[in-house]
């Protein structure tokens, strides 16, 4: 078949358009803003990488990448291994699972902001409704959430376990995919519901899972409505300081456009190394290339 | 598939253990599901009452028991200091515009993705995927100062205009579901004598409608529920949006929680609402891309 040209361009135009205003410039705005003093205050200088060698020293820094990886260690087995449990659950015959599908999705399509208003009152330690339930347990001094340095990140972190029915849907989908006669014919050959989770469910679920693990990692650097709404004003020196809060302080309230422009880079850079080890890692995730041809 | 396994699953005689373990899977269910629902129920509850009530109390009230204000709905869209039905106009707007904006550009990507050749083609759809994945929410200090270099600062059009540039999930979400329609159609058309654009316009874009609906539902959960976005671009309390205004009325102390608490449900209801009606085709659309990827 012949080529398309020019008129492909035409229609890659707008996409492409925008792939170099809103991504391509920026990053190159940024990365040259990165390497100045720039700050609301006064006229820009060069600096070369002084922004970069001071974020060693800068305690606001330093909390804002601990709360951040410790958010993601965290979130990121928990999200996964529920929401494959749950989809579990979910994907067993029995009647009205439609019913109980809807419900658990439900939460995930709620924003992060609601979510967050909602969990800040049931956070809250006195009156909140989680700490009345496990006082209602026996847990006579439960922790203090939000307001405590070791309790905020798991608060948030139960946030997420709350909205977990989206990692669910994607895993019932891909659950759904696998042939019944695999099963069928694992059964014939005397494998019990162990052995089929191990040798079928888990290898055939592997491109959901890394698709999972991919997202959900990225997704947990990107935490910014729930913190900005739990920590409140605490969040911009407590334990609720994720990267981009950080990041957004730095930048639109400290006024520190250089600074901020460096943590940029640095966020862009990261985020950017561990999708591509992440691609190079998988052989799977080349799948829709191959079916192109 | 899922009817195929119900199929097979009914066939088989009785087994007790499985019968014990279905009962097991449905009492966990119900459980999972009151852990999901009885904060929202909580949080009607709360948005129930009256002023003069204290709004939370121990033991805590899952349902509404005595108070039904419904008028706090009426009241807080139409408070003075945060006028949430106004942020619900505004929001609808900014949806309006990021609506006509992505069908436009992403839908004419998609098409020059799955039916035009073009060189660079495969390059520029693995720069897609990328674009997908990168958070690119770092690049929020450079994007400001263009769009406030351009005196776009204060207005809908940062928030806006990029939609007409395109949107990496929705170029591959239109590319994906264009690929299944049969070439055939194209060809007969190419030997009527119709260009691109013509086949485009009149053999596609009619075929695509489902695909358009889910990217619709997603755009407006995007705009619905976007924080940073207005947080950065919009200065005046009256072109706030629901989720800048939600989160500003938790940071401030000393808040009328029964009005935030309705404001927060008249948030969470037209996604959920949306859900509703559309499930089917909506879980489709997120279970391409979680098996694609």
């Amino acid at each position: 078949m012949s080529s398309d040209e020019p008129a492909a361009w035409l229609f890659v135009g707008p996409w492409l358009g925008g792939l170099v205003l809103f991504i391509g410039l920026p990053v190159v705005v940024m990365a040259a803003i990165s390497l100045t003093d720039w700050s609301l205050a006064s006229t820009p200088h060069f600096v070369g990488l002084e922004n970069y060698t001071s974020m060693v020293t800068d305690r606001k820094f330093l909390q804002s990448v601990g709360v951040t990886v410790r958010y993601a260690v965290l979130s990121l087995p928990i999200l996964l291994v529920l929401g494959l449990a749950l989809s579990l659950l979910l994907n067993r015959p029995i009647r009205g699972i439609g019913l109980f599908r809807t419900i658990m999705f439900v939460p995930s399509v709620i924003s992060g902001v609601a979510v967050a208003v909602l969990w800040f009152q049931i956070l809250n330690p006195e009156f909140g409704i989680l700490n009345q339930l496990l006082r209602a347990i026996g847990i006579e001094n439960p922790p203090r959430w939000l307001t405590s340095p070791d309790w905020a990140v798991p608060a948030v972190v139960l946030t997420s376990i709350w909205t977990v029915g989206g990692a669910a849907i994607i895993y019932l989908a891909g659950l759904q995919n696998i042939p019944a006669q695999l099963y069928e014919a694992a059964e014939i050959d005397g494998a019990g519901p162990r052995q089929k989770f191990r040798h079928i469910t888990l290898p055939m679920l592997s491109p959901t899972l890394y698709f999972l693990f991919i997202t959900t990692l990225i997704g947990s650097f990107q935490v910014f409505d729930v913190a900005f709404v739990l920590g409140g004003s605490r969040g911009s020196s407590g334990s609720l300081l994720f990267y981009l809060l950080n990041l957004w302080n730095e930048g639109f309230r400290s006024g520190r456009i250089g600074y901020a422009s460096a943590l940029g880079v640095v966020f862009v850079a990261v985020a950017a190394v561990i999708i591509l080890v992440a691609m190079r890692a998988s052989e799977r995730f080349i799948y829709y290339e191959a079916e192109d041809k | 598939m899922e009817t195929t396994i119900v199929a097979s699953r009914r066939r088989r005689r009785i087994r007790w253990p499985l019968v014990a373990g279905r009962g097991a899977t449905v009492a966990l269910l119900i459980l999972l599901s009151i852990v999901v629902l009885l904060p929202v129920g909580w949080m009607l509850t709360v948005a129930l009452k009256p002023d003069r009530v204290p709004v939370f109390t121990i033991p805590a009230e899952w349902f509404p028991t005595k108070f039904f204000a419904f008028d706090n709905f009426i009241r807080t869209m139409t408070l003075p200091d945060r006028p949430f039905g106004l942020y619900m106009l505004n929001t609808l707007t900014i949806f309006a515009g990021n609506l006509v904006g992505t069908l436009f550009s992403c839908s004419v990507a998609g098409y020059a993705f799955a039916r035009m050749r073009f060189r660079q083609r495969d390059r520029l759809f693995k720069i897609l995927i990328l674009t997908m994945l990168i958070p690119w929410q770092a690049l929020m200090v450079p994007q400001f100062l263009i769009f406030h270099t351009i005196g776009w600062y204060g207005s809908y059009l940062p928030l806006i205009v990029p939609s007409f540039f395109g949107n990496a999930f929705f170029v591959f979400l239109i590319r994906q579901y264009m690929r299944t329609i049969p070439r055939e159609l194209d060809e007969a058309a190419r030997i009527d004598g119709a260009g691109h654009l013509a086949i485009f316009w009149w053999v596609i874009l009619p075929l695509i409608k489902p695909v358009l609906a889910v990217c619709a539902v997603f755009v407006f959960l995007g705009s619905w529920n976007d924080l940073l976005g207005p947080l950065i671009y919009l200065e005046r309390n009256s072109q706030f949006t629901v989720a800048l205004g939600l989160a500003n009325a938790v940071t401030l102390r000393g808040t009328d929680w029964n009005l935030v608490m309705a404001a927060n449900l008249l948030m969470m209801a037209p996604p959920v609402i949306i859900y509703f009606v559309l499930q089917r085709r909506l879980i489709g659309g997120i279970a391409s891309v979680g098996l694609k990827g």
